[in-house]
């Protein structure tokens, strides 16, 4: 994790880490649901450590579902997804899961437990981290999303934005290989939603976020993948991507009133 | 319900029974309802004494007089239920005031509302002094499966997640004029009921996903234990220790 | 129906306190299977086990649903008991799990319910009704043709007759260790008719919601999972079947006529024998019968679905052998319907277990 993250216009070339396998390799990546929804239709990418990349597309892409195939919670469908050369398989489900964190959209699912440092600790505490060590954990990871003194709170006496940082905590306090977002930024005020891209920004991890927020994309990601009808549709700079007018209404992506991909892009 | 507004039973407060431990205090109220109903509903007196240990207990415990009477209310239809019995059990009758009694069924009425009661006022001071999340330690130190304690704590966690659903279902149905009147309207709440039991099951799928993801494998992992010293266990078992006696003499005496 | 403490004797609580730990072990088992199967794969294997998160949920969902009023009439209004709606949706382990957990905490945190008394209620209201429940639907469910509407009939019968039942589990325990001396054959009749009325209001609403649920995610609907299409994967254009996934073809439509017919049959003879002879056989009585029901009533009336019938039909009296007779006719069909499919089920489940691959974790 030496790669200078902090230049936000690096792009997906310059972005990896020569010699370190990609923190995520998804090839071919097919799946149905149960009710016979189909929503992916054969997926290819890959993300290199250290990068940070925006995974873009209208409701119903299959965003979500590509996201529970990272860490293995989808499986049964055809194709492979590998995190740092790892396959996800039954063998190695344990420690994907520690590899992969995933920050879930709605923060009242993920934070499970009654007080906030249990939940911090659930993840550590079933890799079987204890005591002082696991302490010292859950103290790290709320520091790092400024939640230290709510330690002892119940997660429902938290407004929606501490909760969303809770959650992204909870997920660090795994140490994970690549911290995937799903909509990071949903139901936020603009407030909460600058100090969560703050802490996302300061983290040293790869990052894949799930968003509908372009200029949050763009802010956070030099790097966009467009995911459509169950395909990647485009694999670029996010500032290209997002200027690229045919492309974003081809894929039903709309810039909100008055932004400007191209005059905000170099300065990040 | 819920753990949303640290439920409603539960008054906060630093009494000695406050700070027993929540397995402990299990243990003393179960024992002791144990006891009361294995009294013999004859010793009238030993159903007296009963009352004065708790209501030792909840002064101990500063519950309120007030509150302690007005959560006994729940008990209100096994009342009405008692004072039928004397009309309407067998035996031997009595008149009272005119009216033709049942013995048998006087000492019925006598033995439900005695022992309900003191079973009503037992949990009460017990729910009333233990937070829902210390309930749940205490379960789980008492060694209920922890599958059923993980189960009873996802359902306080999240009852109130799932009533405040409810709540914004019916606050859409009544913005768009719908008001259930009677039977014919039975089928919008159904289908209310059933749009509910989805979102609870998915809700339950997402939060198995968050779990797992984090690398829960069946087993919640231990994080808090509560514990407790022979102090607090004697201090606990004092009430039930205390009725057993007044329930062997009532047996003998 | 929430017992109070001292109501039952010591010997018998102690009893169904058994009973209701045993029952549960057995629901803890078989609670993993219903939720998402993973007990074949070893424990290492386990990518983990949804039955807490889920049964929790539905717990949850129980609990608040039992506080959602469905209106009668003039102001009444009842609410769902939710044992076989719960059985029905997620099975009858799970829900046994899920009306036993509500049952302790309402027992612990409202009082509702004595502390010596959580096994009589858990025995009546967690396991019969869920288990008569469970039972009478697959049996219907067998003999109805394959389609939604037979769930919804299913479900409506499964709920009429799981109320009633847990009256008479009540009733027995009532007569095994009742602390009064009321003729057991006043409780029951109170009890049962009551019960009843009451498991009329729960039939139609848990039809409707079962009806609900099915038209939305049919896959949610555990009881009906038999009745779920093969899945298909379109993979660049082909189309591939999913791994693991086969699932029983609806039935042909010739096999459906004559079923209809058999089960309108089953059907009109579990309400005739339930329900006519209980009319046929009233007799006013007495003074003191009428209030015999009504302190019955009023014990039940938390959870009475309608009053104003109630006082209609209380002040009627019906006598035992005619009761037993009555009843006798539901039971009867009931064990008929049970024991015919209980072999058939048995076959079936084992394939369902594989034919059923959760929405999500697939590590079976």
């Amino acid at each position: 994790m030496t790669d200078p993250v902090t230049d936000p216009v690096t792009g997906p070339e310059a972005a990896p880490v020569t010699g370190a396998p990609a923190s995520l390799d998804v090839s071919g990546l097919a799946f149905a649901y149960p009710d016979g929804h189909q929503a992916l239709f054969g997926v290819d990418f890959s993300v290199a450590r250290g990068e940070r990349v925006a995974l873009l597309g209208p409701n119903g892409a299959g965003k979500t579902t590509l996201v529970l195939h990272l860490n293995g919670i989808l499986t049964g469908g055809t194709g492979t997804v590998t995190v740092a050369g790892l396959p996800v398989d039954k063998r190695n489900m344990a420690e994907i899961r520690r590899r992969v964190g995933i920050v879930f959209q709605d923060p009242d699912d993920q934070l499970f437990m009654p007080t906030v440092r249990e939940d911090v600790a659930f993840g550590p505490a079933a890799a079987g981290v204890k005591g002082a060590e696991l302490e010292a954990r859950v103290d790290r990871a709320l520091a790092l999303v400024g939640m230290a003194e709510f330690k002892d709170r119940p997660p429902h006496h938290l407004s929606f934005g501490q909760r969303r940082r809770v959650a992204v905590a909870t997920v660090l306090a795994m140490e994970p290989e690549i911290l995937v977002l799903d909509e990071p930024s949903s139901n936020l005020d603009p407030a909460s939603r600058r100090e969560l891209a703050d802490i996302l920004r300061s983290l040293d991890v790869t990052v894949l976020m799930v968003t509908h927020d372009l200029p949050y994309a763009l802010e956070l990601c030099p790097r966009a993948l467009i995911l459509s009808d169950g395909v990647i549709a485009a694999d670029g700079p996010t500032a290209e991507l997002l200027s690229d007018d045919a492309l974003m209404r081809a894929h039903r992506l709309e810039l909100p009133f008055g932004f400007d991909p191209r005059s905000v892009a170099t300065g990040g | 319900m819920g753990a949303g507004h640290a439920h409603r039973l539960y008054r906060h407060g630093h009494s000695p029974v406050h700070g027993l431990p929540p397995h402990t205090k299990l243990a003393a109220a179960f024992a002791f309802v144990v006891v009361v109903v294995s009294t013999p509903r004859e010793a009238m007196w030993a159903f007296g004494v009963y009352a004065l240990l708790l209501a030792a207990v909840a002064y101990a415990a500063r519950v309120p007089p007030g509150f302690l009477l007005k959560r006994l209310l729940i008990e209100v239809p096994f009342v009405a239920f008692a004072v039928l019995m004397p009309f309407v059990a067998e035996g031997e009758r009595v008149d009272v005031l005119g009216l033709s009694l049942s013995v048998n069924g006087l000492w019925g009425a006598w033995n439900v509302l005695a022992k309900g009661t003191l079973g009503v006022a037992a949990s009460v001071i017990l729910a009333s002094t233990t937070e829902l999340r210390e309930l749940l330690l205490g379960l789980q130190r008492l060694k209920l499966p922890p599958l059923l304690v993980q189960i009873a704590s996802f359902m306080i966690r999240y009852g109130d997640v799932i009533a405040d659903e409810m709540r914004r279902m019916r606050i859409a149905r009544e913005s768009r004029g719908f008001e259930a009147r009677g039977v014919r309207h039975w089928g919008v709440l159904a289908k209310s009921a059933g749009a509910l039991f989805i979102r609870s099951y998915e809700r339950g799928e997402r939060v198995h996903l968050a779990m797992v993801s984090r690398g829960y494998a069946g087993s919640m992992p231990v994080i808090d234990e509560v514990t407790a010293d022979r102090a607090q266990w004697s201090y606990a078992l004092a009430l039930p220790c205390a009725a057993l006696v007044v329930c062997l003499l009532g047996w003998t005496l | 129906m929430h017992v109070p403490d001292g109501f039952i004797n010591a010997p018998t609580s102690a009893v169904t306190g058994v009973v209701a730990a045993g029952a549960i072990a057995v629901s803890l088992r078989g609670a993993r299977r219903e939720l998402g199967g993973t007990s074949r794969a070893s424990e290492a294997e386990r990518g983990g086990e949804r039955t807490a998160p889920l049964a929790g949920l539905v717990a949850a969902f129980i609990f608040a649903v039992q506080m959602l009023n469905f209106p009668v009439a003039a102001g009444t209004s009842g609410h769902l008991l939710g044992g076989a709606l719960a059985a029905i949706l997620v099975g009858p382990y799970t829900g046994v799990l899920c009306v036993s957990v509500v049952l302790l905490m309402q027992g612990i945190l409202f009082a509702d319910g004595g502390l010596t008394a959580l096994g009589v209620n858990i025995t009546d209201m967690a396991i019969v009704t869920t288990v008569v429940a469970y039972a009478l639907f697959r049996g219907l469910v067998k003999l109805l043709p394959r389609s939604r509407r037979s769930v919804t009939v299913a479900s409506f019968v499964a709920a009429l007759v799981s109320v009633p039942a847990a009256a008479l589990a009540f009733t027995v325990l009532y007569w095994i260790g009742g602390t009064t001396d009321v003729a057991i054959g006043k409780v029951a009749t109170a009890m049962i008719g009551v019960h009843v009325l009451i498991g009329i209001g729960e039939a139609v609403i848990t039809a409707l919601t079962v009806g609900a649920v099915i038209a939305v995610r049919p896959d949610l609907v555990y009881g009906a999972r038999g009745l779920r299409q093969r899945l298909k994967l379109r993979v660049n254009g082909e189309l591939v079947d999913a791994p693991g996934a086969s699932g029983p073809q609806p039935a042909p439509v010739a096999a459906r006529s004559h079923r209809k017919v058999w089960i309108t049959g089953l059907v009109a003879s579990l309400v005739l024998a339930g329900f006519v002879s209980f009319y046929a056989s009233a007799n006013p009585d007495g003074l003191e019968k009428v209030a015999a029901d009504k302190g019955i009533d009023e014990k039940a009336e938390d959870h009475a679905a309608a009053d104003s019938p109630l006082a209609d039909y209380g002040v009627k009296d019906i006598s035992d052998a005619r009761i037993s007779g009555g009843l006798a006719g539901v039971i009867g069909v009931g064990v008929t319907v049970v024991a015919g499919s209980a072999v058939f089920w048995a076959v079936r489940r084992r394939r369902s277990d594989d034919a059923s691959p959760a929405s999500t974790e697939t590590t079976v």
